[in-house]
């Protein structure tokens, strides 16, 4: 067993009287995918916020490449090397999407200069799809185009370890296999990825393992046919006859 | 000086302010607008009652709904005409626009009233009670102030208008989707916010003497109450200003007035970095 | 932005001519175009790229002119007491920087201009040291008028010219870049890698420490300061104007709206004193209203004339 890229351990966070995150914890092996799932108001979001130092923990740790950091904060995540998306997506409006991923290239990335930074982008922006959109500036963009520069910015910060959160929420079909196929192109590149998803056909096509979290715990993990079998989990989150259905679709 | 006395007169003191300050407070916290005119709405309302009682003989209570009226159709009108069409533009732009107007108003105030001080002078007496000596005029001065103030309050509460105001206020485009014209909201509240402004410049003028150069003073006090107090709020304002008031009261008697002010700045100063929503919050909604 | 440094050399090489050629009173008008030029440009690093609205260039200037006239009084060469004011103003900066870049927007501006009246106030009341409202004289320099004048002139011309150097640099390397992701979305360029809170600060201090030592030439140049005339709370406002006026987050725009505002000025002081404030004001209504760019903001559709003067960096700024 290789050592952990990310180690999370007994991480907590309370806001106010809500324990949004409860005594997490597991860890991410290099190379892997992780589907992150749970229903809303689970956590799921203030747990990557935890991990990139957006919020500080109440208790607990992270470790990333073996150091502790805990009280890391986010610009320093990021240079380290621990690269997140938005559910919300967050560009920098009215800058030009080759900007945008260039940002990232520089900063994190940390490109040797502007120039270098730009060559990347470009690569970054045509890896993605949106290498005819460099010069338009990211507020002209729809949806489907910045959850793409998203990906594309994250990608420019040379990331080790990738947290994406709800990439594909709003997306049609065929955007969502598109998705698929750059998402697994990013893991075949050496990025661990742990993905947050509602849609579950993408968490069980791409996930190797899935984490799920439900009221700030962690109430199962493991991979993915024993996880959509867990009582708990399907108490929680999927609802019986979508599980049953799932174990029709897997057996037949 | 007794206790009691500087006490009592943080909190005259205070009423006053939370009424100079209730007006800004809400259409900042409704607009988004700090709005530079304040101070001179203040000012204005007090030459208006000053010039009001002096050649037309109306007594500063009775002129008080006329000013009040006045201003109020002033505020509207500026909000609605100019102040709306930026709204949406960053601070530094609404703040620059509504500090230029400023300027036009100061200037025309200054050339048409002059910078002599003025004031309403009732010589009511004056009341003793426990040892503390209060001025009557600044009495009912006070008790204005705070009726205003309440008013204001029940208004926000109970009234259709209120209730479309605070629901702004809590959020702009829902309350839009509820049917709420949120332009004309906007110019209402301006409205009223000018209105409190000349309203408390009229009582002002009762107790203290009024000039343009006081414009600028009353804005800096206006500023630290809702700092203390918080946005949008009458309690907070209310709070706010008694807080200051009492401040004021207190640090005027250990090392003089005039670095009372200094204290007032600095206190706000020490608020802005360590919890810029004032001392309340954003809580107290009314 | 090449041909924008060269329209700026070439001008400044203009302004150099003026006291060979023109009486005292332009020199006077052409120091002051300096002085402006130099604060404006100033301002935007903080103002424009940083997108953080402050109203505290009054203050750095204030402190820099009280500690350059302080060092004078204590018989130091101007030179190095306009030095040491901007050591004092840059420490200032750095240390209440931490603190009051934490605020945003509304906020920020009032902590910015709060910074202003406190040190206004404390000029006064430490009459011991400032001489409180009865202001502080300083040693004027000799020479006779002419000299006196272009030694000023010489002085802000090259502060003006520091300040705009300044610029360029920022606007050319990653703080540039940095301070212009953290104008659009700050916590987005906490994400991408950018140590925020020390690209802020080191932007309030740059914005911050030229001032200080236009402050401190000010004071040796009108040889006497008081604490209303050097923390002008009318100076903090007209700054930002004057940078809105020719197009902020721009190399070139704070220097061309600092000399139409200041020229501007002039012309309305000499005609209508009464007035000027009012004036003033009708001009910035009206700014703002009509060009929300600033002139270098312009979207002229037949003429591109930004394209045309290639006066503006290559990232657009909409506001």
């Amino acid at each position: 067993m290789s050592t952990a890229v990310l180690e999370v351990d007994a991480l907590s966070r309370a806001f106010g009287g809500v324990q949004a995150v409860d005594g997490v914890s597991f860890s991410l092996h290099p190379g892997e995918i992780v589907g992150l799932i749970g229903p809303n108001g689970a956590g799921k979001t203030t747990l990557v916020n935890l991990v990139t130092g957006v919020v500080r923990p109440s208790s607990g740790t992270v470790r990333f490449n073996g150091c502790d950091v805990t009280r890391q904060r986010p610009w320093q995540a990021a240079r380290n090397g621990l690269a997140r998306t938005f559910q919300v997506v967050q560009p920098f409006p009215e800058m030009t999407v080759l900007d945008n991923v260039a940002a990232g290239a520089l900063f994190a990335g940390q490109a040797a200069s502007r120039a270098d930074a730009h060559a990347q982008a470009r690569d970054h922006l045509s890896f993605v799809g949106l290498a005819g959109e460099a010069h338009r500036p990211a507020a002209a963009l729809p949806l489907p185009g910045r959850k793409r520069l998203e990906l594309a910015k994250s990608l420019a910060m040379k990331p080790k370890v990738l947290l994406l959160d709800e990439v594909n929420a709003g997306l049609n079909t065929g955007e969502v296999e598109h998705a698929l196929k750059l998402m697994r192109a990013i893991a075949d590149r050496g990025i661990t990825i742990l993905i947050i998803e509602h849609l579950m056909k993408v968490v069980l096509t791409l996930s190797q393992r899935i984490l799920v979290l439900h009221r700030g715990k962690l109430v199962s993990q493991g991979d993915p046919k024993t996880v959509i079998q867990d009582p708990v989990v399907v108490e929680a989150y999927l609802g019986r006859k979508f599980a049953e259905r799932q174990m029709k679709l897997a057996d037949g | 000086m007794d206790v009691l006395q500087i006490l009592v007169n943080g909190l005259m003191l205070g009423a006053l302010y939370a009424c100079i300050a209730v007006g800004f407070s809400l259409v900042w916290g409704v607009l988004n607008v700090i709005n530079m005119l304040h101070g001179s709405f203040i000012v204005l309302g007090g030459y208006l009652a000053f010039f009001a009682w002096r050649d037309l003989g109306v007594h500063p209570l009775l002129s008080l709904v006329g000013i009040a009226a006045l201003l109020f159709a002033l505020g509207w009108a500026l909000q609605y005409g100019l102040i709306n069409h930026i709204v949406a533009r960053p601070v530094l732009t609404t703040l620059t626009l509504t500090f230029g107007l400023d300027m036009i108003v100061y200037n025309f105030m200054t050339l048409a009233f002059t910078a002599t001080p003025r004031r309403v002078a009732l010589d009511l007496g004056v009341l003793h009670a426990l040892d503390v000596v209060v001025p009557v005029d600044r009495i009912i001065a006070m008790v204005l102030a705070l009726a205003l103030t309440a008013l204001l309050f029940l208004v926000l509460r109970t009234s259709a208008l209120g209730r479309a105001i605070v629901a702004v206020r809590m959020d702009r485009d829902a309350a839009s989707l509820m049917g709420i014209r949120v332009e004309r909201i906007y110019a209402m509240t301006f409205g009223i916010g000018a209105l409190m402004a000349g309203a408390c410049g009229s009582l002002l003028a009762v107790v203290y003497p009024v000039t343009t150069m006081m414009a600028d003073q009353f804005l800096g006090k206006a500023f630290v109450v809702c700092v203390i107090g918080g946005l949008g709020s009458v309690p907070g304002a209310l709070a706010g200003g008694l807080a200051l008031g009492l401040i004021e009261s207190v640090s005027g008697h250990l090392v003089g007035p005039q670095h009372a002010m200094t204290i007032g700045f600095s206190l706000m100063v020490l608020l802005l970095m360590t919890r810029p929503t004032g001392l309340l919050g954003t809580q107290g909604y009314e | 932005m090449k041909r924008g440094i060269a329209i700026f050399i070439a001008l400044t090489a203009v302004m150099a001519a003026v006291p060979f050629v023109a009486d005292n009173y332009v020199v006077r008008l052409c120091t002051f175009l300096c002085m402006y030029a130099a604060l404006a440009l100033s301002w935007n690093v903080i103002g424009g790229y940083a997108g953080y609205p402050s109203f505290s260039t009054a203050g750095f200037f204030g402190l820099g002119a009280y500690a350059g006239a302080l060092m004078q009084h204590a018989g130091a060469n101007p030179v190095v007491s306009w030095l040491a004011a901007t050591v004092v103003v840059a420490g200032l900066a750095v240390s209440i920087g931490r603190f009051i870049l934490r605020m945003k927007g509304h906020y920020f501006a009032i902590g910015s201009l709060a910074i202003v009246e406190v040190l206004r106030l404390v000029a006064s009341s430490w009459a011991s040291l400032t001489g409180g409202g009865d202001g502080l004289n300083v040693p004027i320099l000799q020479g006779g008028p002419d000299f006196v004048g272009r030694v000023f002139l010489f002085s802000m011309m090259a502060m003006m010219i520091v300040c705009f150097a300044m610029t360029v640099l920022v606007d050319r390397t990653r703080l540039g870049f940095g301070l212009r992701c953290i104008k659009q979305n700050e916590d987005a360029a906490d994400m991408v890698g950018i140590d925020v809170t020390s690209y802020k600060t080191a932007a309030f201090a740059l914005s911050a420490m030229f001032c200080g030592t236009i402050g401190a030439i000010y004071a040796s140049w009108v040889a006497y300061i008081d604490p209303s005339d050097a923390f002008s709370t009318l100076l903090s406002l007209k700054i930002p104007v004057m940078t809105m006026l020719g197009g902020p987050g721009t190399v070139l725009g704070p220097v061309v709206g600092a000399w139409i505002f200041v020229v501007l000025e002039e012309m309305i002081w000499a005609q209508f004193l009464e007035l000027n404030r009012a004036i003033l004001g009708i001009v910035i209504v009206l700014l703002i209203f009509t060009l929300p760019g600033g002139l270098l903001g312009l979207r002229l559709p037949a003429w591109n004339w930004r394209a045309l003067v290639g006066l503006r960096s290559r990232i657009p700024e909409a506001q």
